[in-house]
């Protein structure tokens, strides 16, 4: 288990080193530089000054894997290119914790929504509760999320009135938004919870407990249900890169001060700077995550320690 | 019976895959029969009967610029949907051909193989997806033999046909490595056949079941995903509309003084009847193609 966690820690700068490469290999296959502002021509003097400020007068390779990097961590004064007083270090301190803010209550919200959607379905199978259970997870996931949040928007913010209808920094702005960014992944882990807990019903130690009369809610929830968080616990590294990334259109929604208006302005106009950084801390941020449920895993089943399998 | 007729059997019994299919069907064939006309009549503009609701002349009603929602949806149904055909199939060459490698190959070489689709799920793919569409799509813009809006729509293609093949990888790669103990591949191996000719002739024909749920599966994904980019702008361009560029025009025109439901009600309702019918045939089909080896 040690070692297996070893090797994936050591693998992990590799693995953000050549992320880092694919972006910059993209960057440089647009065309230009992101400095030429509207349609107004700049002067040469203030071209040469703008491109001594970013850096352009050094050659690509010294630009992108040491100046830059250097002046993003080290001295935190890389500018951004649109925001030209801002620096990209200013931008994600304001911006990325909203957007993980909403990620992360998105994801709780999935997990939960998903496994008692799940349960549900199993405990009242073939009664209607069941039914009506797997008719919101097939809407669920054939709805693309700006619509579900446009309706939830106009029915529960202009209609009913209950909850604001955009920005952020009050718990009740939260609630809209972050429902509807899950629900596509309820919808899933709710499927994978059902088809999991429906499995496992089938086994002989199931049959086994009900035969001694331990009542069905206890034979659901103590000896189903563990059984059937595999699945849900493996879905989670993906459902996390979704999800994060995902917020990019709930956010546009709801009006929510987060990435993702930065990150779509940073690629329509080329800015650089921001471009990498962006794609830089969630690359790290979905990787850490994805370590970690994988090592969770490990520790959860025994039996598929990944170090035993492979040797 | 023989193999083949006995799945149709069972796909035939099975209702809501046989409903799926058939709608899909029938909205493929609308749309693409009326190519021959919806090319122009999605361009008609008349600014004088903009945001009509929907009534005789124009049944599904008019955007803000006065053209026919009906011929947008059918247009835009024909993007949409070759979209999502189109990259469903580069991720199924793409997902197999690795998956079988790595499966028939297997050991270290497997091993490294499934460590990377491993790492390769987190990577934050919508930011990717446009990133490659933006620089890509910048270049190849300026190529004349295709237009601007096909270079786009292409390159969207390739995009997301690019990141959604490791969930196939892996099944494929499942499935062959319980194959590849199997004696009539082990007759191949001895009979001196090579490696090449082994995944082409025993191995991948055997692996069509699972390849063609996994491609029912993956087209409404595509199809969700596109109409992701279009929203935040990133997916095709203006003149040219799938369901999800229009629903998402739809849902931005949205205002507590203007209620245009039309726009976003009818391109929702296609996205989702498609998404619905689709993930229906995808099951059916998971049902009728997994047989257990005979009981």
């Amino acid at each position: 288990m040690l070692r297996y966690a070893l090797r994936r820690l050591a693998i992990f700068p590799l693995l953000l080193f050549l992320i880092y490469g694919t972006a910059v290999l993209l960057i440089m296959a647009a065309p230009g530089e992101g400095l030429e502002s509207g349609e107004r021509e700049l002067p040469i003097e203030v071209l040469a000054q703008k491109r001594h400020a970013y850096n352009y007068d050094q050659p690509w390779w010294q630009r992108y894997f040491w100046t830059w990097p250097k002046r993003l961590f080290w001295d935190g004064d890389l500018p951004a290119h649109q925001y030209e007083d801002w620096t990209v270090v200013e931008i994600l301190r304001s911006a990325l914790p909203v957007s993980l803010q909403l990620g992360l209550l998105a994801l709780c919200f999935a997990v939960l929504l998903g496994l008692s959607g799940g349960i549900l379905a199993v405990a009242f199978r073939g009664r209607w509760l069941a039914h009506v259970s797997v008719a919101l997870c097939l809407i669920g996931v054939s709805l693309p999320t700006f619509v579900i949040g446009a309706v939830l928007l106009i029915v529960f913010g202009l209609w009913l009135g209950v909850f604001p209808i955009g920005g952020w920094g009050q718990p009740m702005q939260a609630v809209l938004p972050a429902v509807t960014l899950a629900l596509p992944y309820a919808a899933y882990i709710a499927r994978l919870t059902r088809a999991a807990l429906l499995d496992t019903y089938a086994e002989d130690f199931i049959r086994a407990a009900r035969a001694k009369g331990l009542s069905e809610v206890r034979l659901l929830l103590e000896h189903a249900l563990p059984h059937a968080l595999l699945p849900v616990l493996s879905y989670l590294g993906p459902a996390a890169a979704a999800i994060f990334t995902g917020s990019f259109v709930v956010e546009k929604v709801f009006s929510v001060p987060g990435m993702g208006t930065h990150v779509v302005e940073s690629i329509h106009n080329r800015d650089q700077s921001l471009i990498l950084a962006t794609v830089m801390v969630y690359a790290l941020l979905l990787a850490g995550f994805n370590l970690l449920v994988d090592l969770l895993y490990g520790v959860i089943d025994p039996r598929i320690r990944i170090g035993a399998r492979a040797s | 019976m023989n193999c083949a007729a006995s799945a149709w059997q069972r796909f035939t019994h099975h209702r809501p895959a046989l409903f799926g299919g058939a709608l899909v069907l029938g909205l493929l064939l609308a749309c693409l029969l009326s190519l021959r006309w919806s090319p122009e009549a999605m361009r008609r503009q008349k600014l004088a009967e903009a945001r009509q609701p929907p009534c005789w002349r124009y049944p599904l009603g008019t955007d803000d610029l006065g053209r026919s929602l009906l011929w947008r949806m059918l247009y835009g149904g024909a993007v949409s949907l070759s979209l999502g055909l189109l990259s469903a199939t580069v991720a199924l060459v793409i997902g197999t051909s690795y998956g079988a490698v790595a499966g028939y190959v297997g050991g270290r070489c497997d091993e490294v193989m499934m460590r990377l689709v491993d790492i390769l799920y987190a990577l934050p793919y919508l930011l990717l997806v446009m990133l490659f569409t933006v620089s890509i799509g910048a270049w190849l813009e300026n190529w004349r033999p295709i237009g601007r809006e096909t270079a786009r729509v292409v390159v969207l293609t390739l995009a997301i046909g690019g990141v959604s093949w490791l969930t196939l990888a892996r099944v494929v790669r499942g499935q062959v490595l319980s194959l590849r103990e199997q004696p009539f591949i082990e007759a191949a191996r001895a009979l001196g056949l090579p490696t090449r000719l082994i995944l082409w002739r025993h191995v991948l024909p055997n692996l069509v079941g699972p390849i063609i749920v996994f491609a029912t599966l993956t087209v409404p994904q595509a199809i969700l995903q596109e109409s992701f980019l279009s929203f935040l702008g990133v997916g095709v361009q203006p003149p040219l509309a799938t369901w999800g560029s229009l629903a998402a025009d739809g849902v931005r025109m949205l205002n507590p003084v203007r209620f245009d439901w039309w726009l976003v009600v009818f391109p929702c309702g296609a996205l989702a009847l498609t998404l619905l019918a689709l993930n229906f045939l995808g099951d059916g089909l998971r049902e009728v193609f997994d047989v257990r080896p005979e009981r």
